[in-house]
């Protein structure tokens, strides 16, 4: 990772902290931050994706601004963050996509739609596309398999693999080694982590989600949106499962598992990114680093939209709108497949990895060092004081 | 909008943990409560916001404290680090309230946590806030609020007007305009007089311009002195504060925490003239640090340097400003703005006085110096190993020892032995009763929570009756 400026004032903040460490009981950056005495570029990275954004530590802060030393660490972090994502970015030619994210995430979004729209329009029938088909396949009337199935598995086996190569860079960087990953704890004990957002917990008792008060919202919004999304994602499988072993083809009654799971599932998506977005925008934007809203508005809008979608094409399905929508919703997922390697969805890759490294480090780290002689202190400090008489 | 022609039953002055515990109590009695904080939001807290711990009493293990701490030892212990500057009948009441206090600040949504790393000695004796001070701090306001108590901010009172033992009324200026509250009864909660340079002058001369005020510039005892002028009784030694050794880049006040600086067992501390001045190693760290903001301040100009070598690095916590590091002792001297063959003689001096033993940071280890004043009894290894290091040291002052003095119901006591009728004092502005002398950690909190919460609900008492 090269200096830039947010990572040099992450660093200048981070010394501060160290020094003060009273908000050790957050969350698990001030712990990693204490097992070091100097931050590399890397360990700055490194605590930037371990940090959950709580923004505990802001409003506990003592030095936040206008205090002079203008700590504000959430805000900070959020910037290194960020820049990460491009530093790690696969192939490194893309790293650029995550400047102005926001605007490219929805121009690639809405390119790819139109492509489909136009692709499906130019050449398919309109009969057929306009037309009203429930059997079995009637999907595959507008979209043939071959086309939707071919493309959707080839973009996604892509942006899987640049996933993989991020965290492969991410892992290098931070000094990581492959032998590493082949201990099966920490790779439990992070998959706990991440399941239970365990850091978005602000040490117990909530998270600063909108202001100075504490709650669980943000957790149980993004919960909401993550298991809404491996629900959706559990949908296609299943339905992908029933079309090749079983020959069964879509579309499904109301109460086969691919529908029900779609259901289930985009509900907790629109219910979670919605109300992720609008948290952000009632949250104090004191911690925040608003011109990184973007990035985090265009992947909440195009999940919320693909489940909206989804809904629409699953309630009109047998009506002529079933091609458009179709058409519509198959490019909606397909510009997510693409995006995923170049949009904020990466954030995930590197919190578990920087979760991962943590749980190494946990295990490697001796005992806390105790820095000072740690003996007698309960027994009160000391008698004498600052007296003038002295003088 | 405040109305000022309203009469609160209750009138705090002040707004760090003191005043919110008694404005909580009186509210939570019924009492309409006004609070006023000099400081603006961003700042209000005083030194409460820096703090991480306070002193409890327990008779077994609790969830996060370890072991017991009984009366009588907390009580030992207090009367050995005042060295008897202590009232024993308050002292037990601070104690004994200690016990209740946490289940209340627990339920007005103060978060706790284990103690800190590198504070393991005191797991057994304090209990941690989770965040610090500003967020015990945050959790009172947010409380404070839900509860319907009125707060104004960038409120400084000037004076509460005393008239045969009862205070009428508070003058004070809000937002740069005079204004004046009329209250049935008050509670002084406005700290101790540190950040008041002047004051500080009266007893140090011109070395007070050379201290650093660790916490809130709004300590100006403006009321202190007040009520001291109108003939109420005050506790505590007026010519003392607590200091410790900070940074001399630390800011002039509100520096907190970061600043303090514990090399100096592993180091040598000179002068401006780059000579030795009192025995780094004495004792462990803990019950040396706070002597050494009196020692420093009877240096010229006020200032000294801790210099040790690349071997003594990392034996204490990092500190906030970067250390200042040279490949010799001349080039050190000439960073540090020290005579450089003063420093090198003072270092070979130490040098060849360092006896061959075994270094241990974690014991008293007797590696002592031999045949130099002062000598270093502890940790004293040969600083001969570039690169050298160094950081600048000033007076660090924590808070000052004199207040008013004020009965075990908190209330206020005049020079004429009568109570006021309708005064109480909570926190900084009262402890000198209890805490004459010396420190012991966290008892600052304890002071101010236990005799807050008194003060409160007796306010809200007087003013129900
Ligand atoms: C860096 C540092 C760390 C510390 N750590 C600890 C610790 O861990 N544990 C511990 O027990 N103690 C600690 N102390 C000591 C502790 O801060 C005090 O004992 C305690 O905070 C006193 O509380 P208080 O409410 O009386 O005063 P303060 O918290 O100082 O509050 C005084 C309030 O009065 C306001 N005020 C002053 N004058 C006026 C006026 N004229 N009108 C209106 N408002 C006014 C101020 O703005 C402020 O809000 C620490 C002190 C410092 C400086
Ligand atoms: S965020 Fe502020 S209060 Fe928390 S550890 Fe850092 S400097 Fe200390
Ligand atoms: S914002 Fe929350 S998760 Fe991030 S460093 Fe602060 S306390 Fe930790």
């Amino acid at each position: 990772m090269h200096s830039t400026d947010a990572i040099i004032e992450a660093r200048r903040q981070a010394e501060v902290c160290n020094a003060c460490r009273y908000c050790e009981g957050y969350c698990a950056v001030f712990p990693a931050l204490e097992r070091r005495r100097a931050f590399t570029n890397s360990d700055i990275a490194y605590l930037a994706n371990l940090c959950h954004n709580c923004k505990g530590c802001y409003y506990a802060c003592q030095y936040a601004p206008p205090h002079a030393f203008a700590v504000n660490f959430p805000k900070v972090l959020a910037e290194v963050r960020h820049e990460t994502y491009a530093a790690y970015a696969w192939p490194r030619a893309f790293a650029g996509v995550f400047e102005r994210n926001g605007v490219i995430v929805s121009l690639a979004a809405a390119i790819i739609v139109t492509v489909v729209l136009v692709g499906v329009g130019w050449l398919q029938d309109p009969d057929v596309i306009f037309g009203i088909h429930t059997q079995p396949g009637a999907f595959y009337a507008v979209i043939p398999w071959s086309v939707m199935g071919g493309l959707s598995a080839v973009v996604f086996l892509y942006s899987m693999l640049a996933l993989v190569m991020g965290f492969v860079n991410f892992w290098r960087d931070t000094g990581g080694r492959a032998s590493e990953l082949a201990d099966i704890t920490p790779l439990a004990q992070t998959a706990s982590d991440v399941l239970s957002l365990r850091h978005l917990g602000g040490g117990g008792h909530g998270c600063n989600d909108r202001d100075e008060s504490f709650s669980t919202l943000r957790r149980w919004l993004h919960h909401a949106t993550f298991y809404g999304f491996m629900i959706c994602f559990a949908s296609t499988g299943t339905a992908w499962f029933y079309d090749t072993f079983l020959n069964w083809m879509a579309p499904y009654p109301i109460t086969s598992l691919p529908v029900v799971l779609g259901c289930v599932g985009g509900i907790g998506l629109i219910i979670g990114t919605a109300g992720l977005f609008w948290l952000k925008l009632v949250s104090d934007q004191e911690p925040t680093s608003r011109r990184l809203l973007g990035a985090d508005v265009a992947l909440l809008m195009l999940l919320g939209t693909i489940s909206f979608s989804g809904f629409l094409l699953l309630g009109l399905r047998a009506t002529p709108a079933m091609g458009t929508l179709l058409a519509l919703h198959v490019g909606l997922v397909l510009a997510f497949f693409v995006v995923i390697p170049y949009s904020k969805f990466v954030h995930g890759v590197y919190r578990a990895a920087a979760l991962l490294r943590n749980r190494l480090e946990l295990r490697n780290s001796t005992a806390p060092q105790r820095v000072l002689p740690a003996k007698p202190a309960d027994k009160g400090e000391t008698a004498e004081i600052f007296s003038a008489s002295a003088k | 909008m405040l109305d000022f022609s309203r009469t609160y039953d209750v009138l705090v002055v002040g707004g760090g943990n003191a005043a919110m515990c008694a404005a909580i109590m009186a509210r939570a009695k019924g009492a309409s409560v006004l609070v006023l904080e000099h400081a603006g939001q961003s700042f209000r807290g005083g030194n409460s916001r820096h703090t991480r711990n306070l002193r409890v009493m327990h008779e077994e293990p609790t969830s996060q404290l370890v072991g017991s701490y009984l009366e009588e030892e907390f009580w030992e212990d207090l009367k050995r680090v005042t060295n008897g500057h202590t009232d024993e009948h308050l002292a037990r009441v601070t104690i004994r309230g200690t016990t209740s206090a946490v289940s209340w600040m627990s339920q007005c949504g103060v978060r706790f946590q284990p103690s800190l790393t590198g504070t393991l000695s005191l797991s057994r004796t304090n209990l941690f806030f989770l965040g610090g001070g500003r967020a015990l701090v945050n959790a009172y306001y947010a409380t404070a609020q839900r509860m319907g108590i009125d707060i104004l901010y960038d409120s400084e009172v000037e004076a509460l007007e005393i008239d045969h033992d009862v205070v009428r009324s508070a003058t004070i200026t809000w937002r740069g305009f005079p204004a004046t509250v009329k209250a049935k009864t008050f509670v002084a909660a406005s700290g101790g007089f540190q950040a008041n340079i002047d004051w500080l002058r009266q007893y140090w001369g011109d070395a007070a311009d050379n201290f650093s005020i660790r916490g809130t510039p709004y300590a100006q005892g403006k009321i202190l002195r007040n009520l001291l002028d109108q003939g109420v009784a005050s506790a505590g030694d007026p010519t003392q504060c607590h200091a410790v050794a900070v940074d001399a880049r630390a800011p002039k006040f509100d520096g907190g925490i970061v600043t303090r600086l514990d090399s100096i067992p592993f180091s040598i501390v000179v002068n401006r003239d780059a000579e030795r001045f009192y025995d780094e190693g004495e004792d462990f760290w803990p019950r040396r640090y706070a002597i050494w903001g009196w020692l420093i301040a009877k240096q010229p100009g006020q200032i000294a340097y801790s210099i040790f070598d690349s071997k003594s690095a990392e034996l204490f916590m990092p500190s906030v400003f970067p250390v200042i590091e040279a490949p010799t002792i001349s080039d050190l001297a000439a960073k540090l703005g020290l005579d450089a063959s003063r420093l090198n003689a003072t270092i070979d001096n130490y040098n060849s006085a360092v006896q061959k033993a075994d270094f241990n940071p974690q014991i008293l280890d007797h590696c002592a110096t031999q045949g130099i004043t002062p000598p270093k009894t502890h940790w004293a290894r040969k600083i001969d190993t570039p690169p050298y290091r160094a950081y600048p040291l000033r007076p660090g002052i924590t808070f000052t020892y004199l207040g008013v003095k004020v009965t075990d119901r908190a209330q206020v006591l005049m020079n004429s032995g009568r109570t006021a009728k309708n005064l109480f004092a909570s926190g900084e502005i009262m402890a000198g009763n209890i805490l004459g002398r010396g420190y012991m950690a966290g008892f600052g909190m304890s002071i101010g929570t236990v005799f807050g919460r008194i003060a409160g609900e007796e306010a809200a008492a007087h003013a129900l009756n």
